[in-house]
């Protein structure tokens, strides 16, 4: 969008009809320079201090690499747990009308409020073997807390918003007479949701969940208390950072966080890249 | 397919907000017919036509039923009562290209009745050449005009060669060329493949010359149905007659024969009390010097000489509303007529809706010469 402005920020075009163009764009690359790049660059520069081989060595250390297959692995499980429930809980915001609709709504927020250390620590106290939870599925064999099922939920828990928030208004948008019209043309309701409603919600779906999973990745307040933090078995990657950080490793802690980094970057860009080609076609190639 | 309403009542909401959106109505329309509902916004027009396309359900007390020809669709689902439907605002699938809209009702049928992909493409072209426009079938929505996108959805809807086709205001978002152009072509499409169509609209105009008989609504009451000729020259109530074009009021006192309105008279064979007289524009004349049946003075305030009449604004003290009146061009000329000229007018023939009358077609219609 920006990009399309940018030719007439350097020419020297007199008439711009909105107003304060280098003001905002000044500002706004000075934000993101100081909060965003400024940090960035520090990680950077904390890596210079290691070799290839020295670099290759910490990020690819056994005990690190359990730690991104069960961040990855319980990272996904919330996104996809996230993805159905998500989609299912703006659905019933929006579609429906029911008494104490704007409180479940007020609600969805919570765990962007609520101070991740709080969540991990009513999730373990619920979970562990002696908690509310804990004590109904311990008899099932099912151990929540100190596992990797535990890790998951502690994700779902604090990324839920991210699905419910960018469907949402996605769906308020869509009008009722869509639906409606499939219907008319005798598509059965799980017909008309599949190929007409969805559809339209794809790419905020696809958004929230890459956000949500995204998110999951880096998540630690919430997941340490009730991870459990076993070598190899219940260890996040955010925890390997923070191990060698209080080893005053800050070169290893960085470059651990180096991978979760350009994990993250690369597939918020790959969704971005998407999404833009969708828009394009919803939007009659005009972008 | 003709379609019979028995009884078809709605209230929206429960308890103490329970309103009524529709009186209890019945309605018989006749196989091939184009029939129109007209009325203001809240008349509850759209809310019938849902109704009949099952995307509402009539009250469940009154005995309400539904027949399209013998058959009972009170109880059935919409997507089960084969009626084509037009939105207003098109509600075309947007990720879809037109030809995938058009054929959307051909691919979601149950498999063992679905044609085959050869057989609906060569039926979404035909579709599509009758809507003109084959040459568009890869784009998008949003890449076509308004009007263009109202005749995917006439085809859309066409695709499963419905009985019945059902409109809701489906030019209303339209501007007034395309309207015209898209009317008169509906028009044809119905002549030619023969189904039953009701369509929905609050522009008496486009009523009066698209149906083959219009139902008039107002505040959930069918209140006439007709053809656009009798309703025109014999509407059975005040609302129709105010409804259906524009219209002067004259208000006054009867006295001895002659109704008294400030310093406006009329001669009128009326019994004394309190009178109201209903003209239309084109009923007036204007004239120089009064005549002994009528003397009703009056100012002009605005002139629009566009069309084949010339539109004359006219005021005056004794008026509650300023007066229009429609005059032929020789008229207009030989008048001499301007801005803030003083004369008469004579009325050709006034209409009367005596209040608390409940008859609906036999209203008196009294004329002068």
């Amino acid at each position: 969008m920006s990009t399309r402005a940018l030719p007439f920020a350097f020419g020297r075009t007199p008439r711009r009809v909105l107003p304060g163009f280098g003001l905002s764009l000044g500002v706004s690359l000075l934000f993101i320079s100081l909060v965003l790049l400024l940090p960035m660059t520090g990680l950077f520069g904390q890596l210079a201090g290691l070799s290839l081989a020295e670099y290759w060595a910490i990020i690819s250390d056994g005990r690190v690499v359990a730690s991104y297959t069960v961040t990855i692995g319980a990272a996904a499980l919330a996104a996809l747990i996230n993805a159905a429930f998500g989609l299912l809980l703006a659905w019933v915001l929006v579609r429906y009308d029911f008494p104490g609709k704007r409180l479940l709504d007020a609600l969805m927020d919570l765990p962007f409020a609520l101070p991740t250390a709080v969540a991990g620590i009513t999730l373990a106290t619920l979970y562990s073997s002696n908690g509310w939870m804990g004590r109904l599925l311990e008899p099932l064999g099912l151990q929540v807390a100190y596992t990797w099922v535990g890790i998951a939920l502690a994700m779902a828990f604090t990324s839920i918003p991210f699905v419910v928030r960018t469907v949402q208004p996605v769906l308020e948008d869509l009008p009722q007479e869509v639906d409606e019209a499939a219907l008319t043309l005798g598509a059965t309701d799980g017909t008309a949701f599949r190929r007409v409603i969805l559809p339209h919600l794809w790419p905020a779906l696809v958004t929230g969940t890459g956000l949500a999973f995204v998110r999951s990745l880096g998540e630690f307040g919430a997941i340490i208390f009730i991870a459990g933090n076993m070598p190899y078995e219940t260890e996040i990657t955010a925890l390997m950072i923070f191990v060698r950080l209080q080893e005053y490793d800050y070169a290893g802690a960085s470059a651990i966080a180096s991978v979760v980094l350009f994990v993250s970057l690369a597939l918020l860009l790959a969704i971005n890249i998407w999404q833009g080609r969708f828009a394009r076609r919803l939007h009659g190639g005009r972008g | 397919m003709s379609i019979r309403l028995h009884n078809i009542g709605k209230h929206f909401g429960s308890g103490r907000q329970r309103t009524r959106a529709l009186e209890p109505i019945n309605l018989d329309i006749q196989e091939g017919e184009l029939v129109g509902l007209l009325g203001p916004s809240g008349s509850g027009k759209t809310t019938l036509l849902r109704i009949i396309a099952g995307l509402e359900n009539p009250d469940r007390d009154g005995g309400a039923r539904i027949l399209f020809g013998d058959r009972d669709v009170t109880d059935v689902h919409v997507r089960d009562r084969r009626i084509g439907f037009v939105f207003q605002h098109y509600a075309l699938f947007r990720h879809m290209t037109v030809f995938d809209n058009v054929a959307f009702g051909l691919t979601v049928m149950p498999r063992r009745n679905r044609p085959t992909s050869g057989e609906i493409r060569a039926r979404v072209h035909r579709l599509l050449e009758m809507v003109q426009l084959e040459s568009l079938a890869g784009r998008y929505p949003a890449q076509l005009s308004g009007g263009q996108q109202q005749r995917v959805s006439l085809a859309r809807a066409l695709a499963l060669r419905p009985d019945v086709l059902l409109l809701d205001e489906p030019f209303g978002a339209l501007d007034a060329k395309v309207r015209q152009d898209l009317r008169r072509w509906l028009r044809h499409l119905h002549d030619e493949l023969g189904f039953t169509s009701l369509f929905v609209t609050h522009d008496q105009e486009e009523a009066l010359e698209l149906s083959d008989r219009v139902a008039v609504m107002s505040n959930g009451r069918i209140e006439q149905i007709d053809t656009p000729d009798d309703l025109y020259r014999a509407p059975g109530n005040r609302f129709v007659f105010e409804f259906l074009g524009d219209v002067n009021h004259l208000e006054g006192e009867v006295r001895g024969g002659i109704l008294t309105c400030g310093d406006a008279r009329l001669s009128v064979e009326l019994p004394d009390g309190p009178e109201e007289l209903l003209l239309r524009p084109h009923e007036v004349r204007l004239v120089e010097a009064p005549s002994p049946e009528a003397r009703l003075p009056a100012t002009v305030t605005a002139i629009s000489p566009v069309g084949a009449e010339v539109r004359v604004e006219l005021a005056a003290d004794w008026m509650a509303a300023p007066w229009l009146a429609t005059v032929r061009h020789a008229d207009y000329e030989r008048l001499d007529l301007r801005r803030g000229q003083r004369l008469y007018v004579e009325p050709r023939r006034w209409h009367r809706f005596p209040e608390g009358r409940e008859t609906r077609r036999d209203a008196p219609r009294a004329s002068l010469a």
